[in-house]
C-alpha cells in the first residue's frame, strides 16, 4: 500500500510546490518587472495621483453630459459582476430592450445601435461600438454646449480598429477626453 | 462578416494546425522519456520529483497498478483541494478575508477541478482566496490535465505494444505531462496575457473612486497564471465569475485569440502523438480529418445562426442585427462564436460571451458538441482517448458489415473489448437522461432554471451534459450552487471522468496483451475517405440517436417558437 499512498501524496505535495507556488511566483516576478501597468489592473490616475478606475473595468455614468457605456446586468458592481443570462425567447429581454429603445431614441437620428441596449457578458465591458457613441454625440454636444463636431472627433480619435476584430471606442477614455475639451462657449 | 472577422478565423486555424505536427512529436519524446530540448532545464526538477517521492520511473505498471496509482493520485489531490476549500479563512493569502466555502458547494467545485471539468456554482472574485486559487485550483488543473494525457499515452501505449503486461509508470508519466508539457506553455502563454492586461499581483484588491466619484473596488490576484492552465489544460475554471468574458481575465482582442488557440492546441497536437505511437502517421491524419469535419459542421452552423437578428426584437427603434446580449464589444459575434464551439468541442468550458443569450441553435450546436462525448479534438487527453473509443466502435461496425473479426492496427477486437467499449456508451446517457430527468421531474431542483418556456428545459440538459462530458460551462442563469446540484453534478463529473477512464485503462490492458497480426489484404483500411465518413457518422449517430429528442424539446421548440 505504502507503495501507492508515498508517491501520491509526495507528488501532490510536489505538484504543489511547482505549479501551485513556484509557478505563480515567477509569472508574478517578471510580470511585475516587464509589464507593472498591466500586472496591477491597467489603472487609471488623476491628476492627484489617485486612481479614477481601470482601463479595462467599466464604470457607470449616467447625465446627458456623459457618454454612457453599454448597460450592465449587475449595475456595474464588480465583486462579483454578472450578465442577464437571458434567454432571446425570454419576453424580459423583448421588453427591456424595447423599453431602452423608447428612452433613448434620437428622433433625427435613425434606430437605436443594439450595443447600447443589450447587456454585456462581464456587467463592465469598457467599450462601445463606434456607432453606438456616435449616436450620443448630440446629446452631449448639446449638454456641454459644445460644437457637435469636436465631439465627433473626440469619437474618431478614440476608435481603436484591430486586424481580427471589430473596432471599439473606450468609454473612459472618451470622458476623460470630454473633460479636456475647452468648455463649451454658451450660444446666446 | 468583415474583412477581420476572416482574418481571425485564418489566424486560429493556422495557430491551431501548424504547430500541432512538431507539437505532437515533442509530447510523444517527452511521455517516452526521450531527451528535449527542455530536458536541461526541467531534467533535474524531474528527477527530484521521482526521488523525493520514491518512484523509479523505469519500471512499469500494468493495466491494474497503473489504475490504482491513478485513482490515489486523485484521491489524494482531492482530499487537498477540499480541505484547502473549506478551510480557506484560516489561511494565508486572503487579502479579503473570505471565508471558507459551504461543505457542498466545496465537494462540487473539487469534484468539478480534479475531472478536468471545472464547472463553477461559485464567482472566483468574491469566493475564493488567493491562496484557494493559485495552491488548490490551479494545481488541479494542471494535474487533472496531465492525467488525461497519461490515461491517453497509456492507451496508445496499449494499442502499439504486442503480447505485454506494460502500459509505462503512471507517476513518470504525470510528472513529464506536467513538467515539459504544461508548464513551458503556460510560463510563455500567462506573460503573453499580462501584457494584453491580465492582473498578476498579491496585492489587494483596489479602491477607486470614478470620474463621476462613486467608489469601485478592482478585483485584482494572480490571474494570468491561473488563466494560462485553464485554458491550455482544457480545464475552463475561469478566475473571475464571468469567466474570459472579463476584461480582466481576457482584455483585448488579442488576448482572445491566444486563449482561444489555447483551448486546442494541446489536444490537436496530441493526435499526432498517436501517430509516432503506433507509427503511422495516416492514422493520426484520419482522425484529424474526421475532428476537423465535425467542427467545421458545428461550426459553421452556429456562426449562421449567430448571425440573424432575434426576431424577439423586431422594433423600429431597436437597429437589426446580430444579437449583442452577453457578449463583450471588444469580440463582437464571430470571436464569440468560435470560441463558443471551440471551447465545447475541446471539453474546455471557459466562454467569452454567455451561452445563455446565445441565439436557440447556437446554443443547440455547443450542446451537441458535448453531447458525442467531447471527442472534437475534446480535452486534453480526454478528447483523443474518447476519439479512439469510437475509432474502435466504427472498427467493430465495418467488422459486422464485412463479416470478419473486427481489427484495428493489427489488434482483433473481441467480447471483452466489445463490452468495455459498450460501458463507455452508456456513461453519457446516464449522467445527462437519467440524471437530468430526476432534476428535471423534482420540483425544487427544477426551479434552478431562471428563463422561461423550452429554454428553460435547455438551462437544465446543458447544466447536466456539461458535468458529464466535463466540460464546465453553463447556461450560466441555472442556479447550481443549491445541495442537490452540487452533489447530482458532481457525481455526474465523477461518472463522466472515472467512467471512461477504468475501461479505457482496462481496455489498453486487454489490447497490450494480444499478439499482433500483420496487416494483411483483409483487413480494413483505417486511414482512407471511406473510414473516415464511417467513424464521422458513427459518432452522430451515436451521439444523435440518444441526444436527438431533448434537442427538439430545447433549442429546436426555442427557435421555431421565435419564429426565426
Amino acid at each position: 500500500m505504502s507503495s501507492v499512498l508515498r508517491p501520491a501524496v509526495s507528488l501532490i505535495v510536489l505538484m504543489t510546490l511547482i505549479t501551485g507556488v513556484a509557478y505563480p511566483l515567477v509569472v508574478t516576478g517578471v510580470a511585475q518587472v516587464a509589464f507593472p501597468d498591466q500586472a496591477n489592473g491597467s489603472l487609471v490616475y488623476d491628476d492627484h495621483e489617485k486612481v479614477i478606475g481601470s482601463e479595462l473595468i467599466a464604470q457607470n455614468f449616467t447625465g446627458e453630459e456623459w457618454f454612457h457605456p453599454r448597460p450592465s446586468a449587475g449595475a456595474y458592481a464588480t465583486v462579483a459582476s454578472g450578465a442577464s443570462n437571458l434567454a432571446p425567447s425570454n419576453p424580459a429581454l423583448a421588453t427591456r430592450v424595447a423599453e431602452d429603445a423608447a428612452k433613448e431614441k434620437v428622433d433625427s437620428q435613425g434606430p437605436v445601435p443594439l450595443n447600447l441596449l443589450t447587456t454585456s457578458g462581464s456587467g463592465l465591458d469598457p467599450h462601445l461600438t463606434p456607432a453606438a457613441a456616435e449616436y450620443q454625440v448630440s446629446r452631449i454636444a448639446a449638454a456641454r454646449n459644445l460644437p457637435r463636431e469636436s465631439v465627433q472627433k473626440l469619437v474618431a480619435d478614440n476608435t481603436q480598429t484591430s486586424l481580427i476584430g471589430p473596432p471599439v471606442v473606450n468609454v473612459l477614455d472618451l470622458n476623460l477626453g470630454l473633460n479636456r475639451l475647452p468648455s463649451g462657449k454658451a450660444v446666446n | 462578416m468583415h474583412g477581420y472577422d476572416y482574418l481571425l478565423i485564418l489566424a486560429f486555424f493556422s495557430l491551431v494546425l501548424l504547430p500541432a505536427p512538431l507539437l505532437g512529436r515533442f509530447y510523444y519524446n517527452v511521455m517516452e522519456g526521450k531527451r528535449t530540448f527542455l530536458t536541461p532545464v526541467m531534467g533535474p526538477v524531474e528527477r527530484i520529483c521521482y526521488r523525493l517521492s520514491g518512484v523509479d520511473p523505469s519500471i512499469e505498471q500494468n493495466w491494474k497498478t497503473y489504475t490504482i496509482a491513478l485513482l490515489a493520485f486523485n484521491l489524494a489531490g482531492f482530499v487537498v483541494l477540499f480541505a484547502i476549500l473549506l478551510l480557506q479563512g484560516s489561511l494565508p493569502l486572503n487579502p479579503q478575508g473570505l471565508p471558507g466555502m459551504e461543505w457542498s458547494l466545496a465537494f462540487n467545485t473539487t469534484m468539478s477541478f480534479v475531472t478536468n471539468t471545472n464547472w463553477q456554482s461559485y464567482s472566483g472574485e468574491a469566493s475564493l482566496s488567493y491562496l484557494s486559487q493559485m495552491a488548490g485550483l490551479t494545481v488541479q488543473n494542471f494535474v487533472s490535465a496531465a492525467t488525461g494525457i497519461a490515461v491517453l499515452v497509456a492507451f496508445c501505449r496499449g494499442i502499439s505494444r504486442r503480447s505485454t503486461q506494460h502500459l509505462g509508470n503512471f507517476w513518470a508519466d504525470m510528472t513529464r505531462a506536467t513538467l515539459y508539457g504544461l508548464l513551458p506553455l503556460c510560463l510563455v502563454l500567462a506573460l503573453m496575457l499580462v501584457w494584453q492586461g491580465v492582473p498578476q499581483t498579491f496585492a489587494h484588491y483596489v479602491d477607486a473612486v470614478t470620474l463621476q466619484g462613486t467608489d469601485q473596488a478592482l478585483p485584482l490576484g494572480p490571474a494570468a497564471s491561473q488563466i494560462a492552465i485553464k485554458q491550455l489544460g482544457t480545464n475552463g475554471g475561469g478566475f473571475f465569475g464571468v469567466n474570459s468574458a472579463h476584461p480582466f481575465e481576457n482584455p483585448t482582442i488579442w488576448s482572445n485569440l491566444f486563449e482561444l488557440v489555447s483551448i486546442i492546441l494541446i489536444p490537436v497536437a496530441l493526435v499526432f502523438t498517436f501517430g509516432h505511437y503506433v507509427k503511422d502517421m495516416r492514422q493520426s491524419r484520419a482522425i484529424i480529418a474526421c475532428m476537423l469535419a465535425l467542427f467545421l459542421i458545428g461550426g459553421a452552423t452556429a456562426m449562421w445562426a449567430e448571425y440573424q437578428p432575434n426576431p424577439a426584437l423586431n422594433v423600429a427603434s431597436v437597429e437589426q442585427t446580430a444579437p449583442m446580449e452577453g457578449k463583450e464589444t471588444r469580440f463582437g459575434t464571430t470571436a464569440t462564436v468560435l470560441w463558443a464551439a471551440t471551447t465545447t468541442a475541446a471539453s474546455n468550458g471557459s466562454v467569452n460571451g454567455m451561452h445563455d443569450s446565445l441565439n436557440p441553435l447556437t446554443g443547440m450546436i455547443a450542446l451537441a458538441n458535448m453531447m458525442v462525448g467531447e471527442v472534437i479534438f475534446g480535452g486534453v487527453g480526454a478528447g483523443l482517448y474518447g476519439m479512439l473509443l469510437n475509432v474502435l466502435i466504427a472498427v467493430f461496425l465495418a467488422g459486422l458489415m464485412i463479416g470478419r473479426t473486427p481489427e484495428y492496427l493489427g489488434k482483433k477486437l473481441q467480447a471483452r473489448e466489445v463490452k468495455l467499449l459498450v460501458a463507455t456508451l452508456i456513461v453519457m446517457p446516464v449522467g445527462v437522461l437519467v440524471f437530468g430527468a430526476l432534476a428535471a421531474s423534482l420540483p425544487g431542483p427544477a426551479g434552478a432554471v431562471s428563463n422561461p418556456g423550452a429554454h428553460g428545459f435547455s438551462q437544465l440538459l446543458y447544466a447536466y451534459t456539461s458535468a458529464t462530458a466535463n466540460n464546465g460551462s453553463a447556461f450560466g442563469g441555472f442556479s447550481g450552487n443549491t445541495t442537490f446540484h452540487n452533489l447530482m453534478l458532481g457525481l455526474s463529473m465523477f461518472i463522466g471522468r472515472f467512467g471512461y477512464i477504468l475501461p479505457v485503462l482496462a481496455l489498453a490492458g486487454s489490447l497490450a496483451a494480444k499478439k499482433s497480426s500483420p496487416l494483411g489484404q483483409n483487413s480494413f483500411p483505417t486511414h482512407g475517405p471511406l473510414f473516415v465518413t464511417l467513424l464521422t457518422v458513427t459518432i452522430l449517430l451515436v451521439g444523435g440517436l440518444t441526444f436527438l429528442p431533448t434537442l427538439a424539446l430545447g433549442p429546436i421548440a426555442e427557435h421555431l417558437s421565435l419564429g426565426f
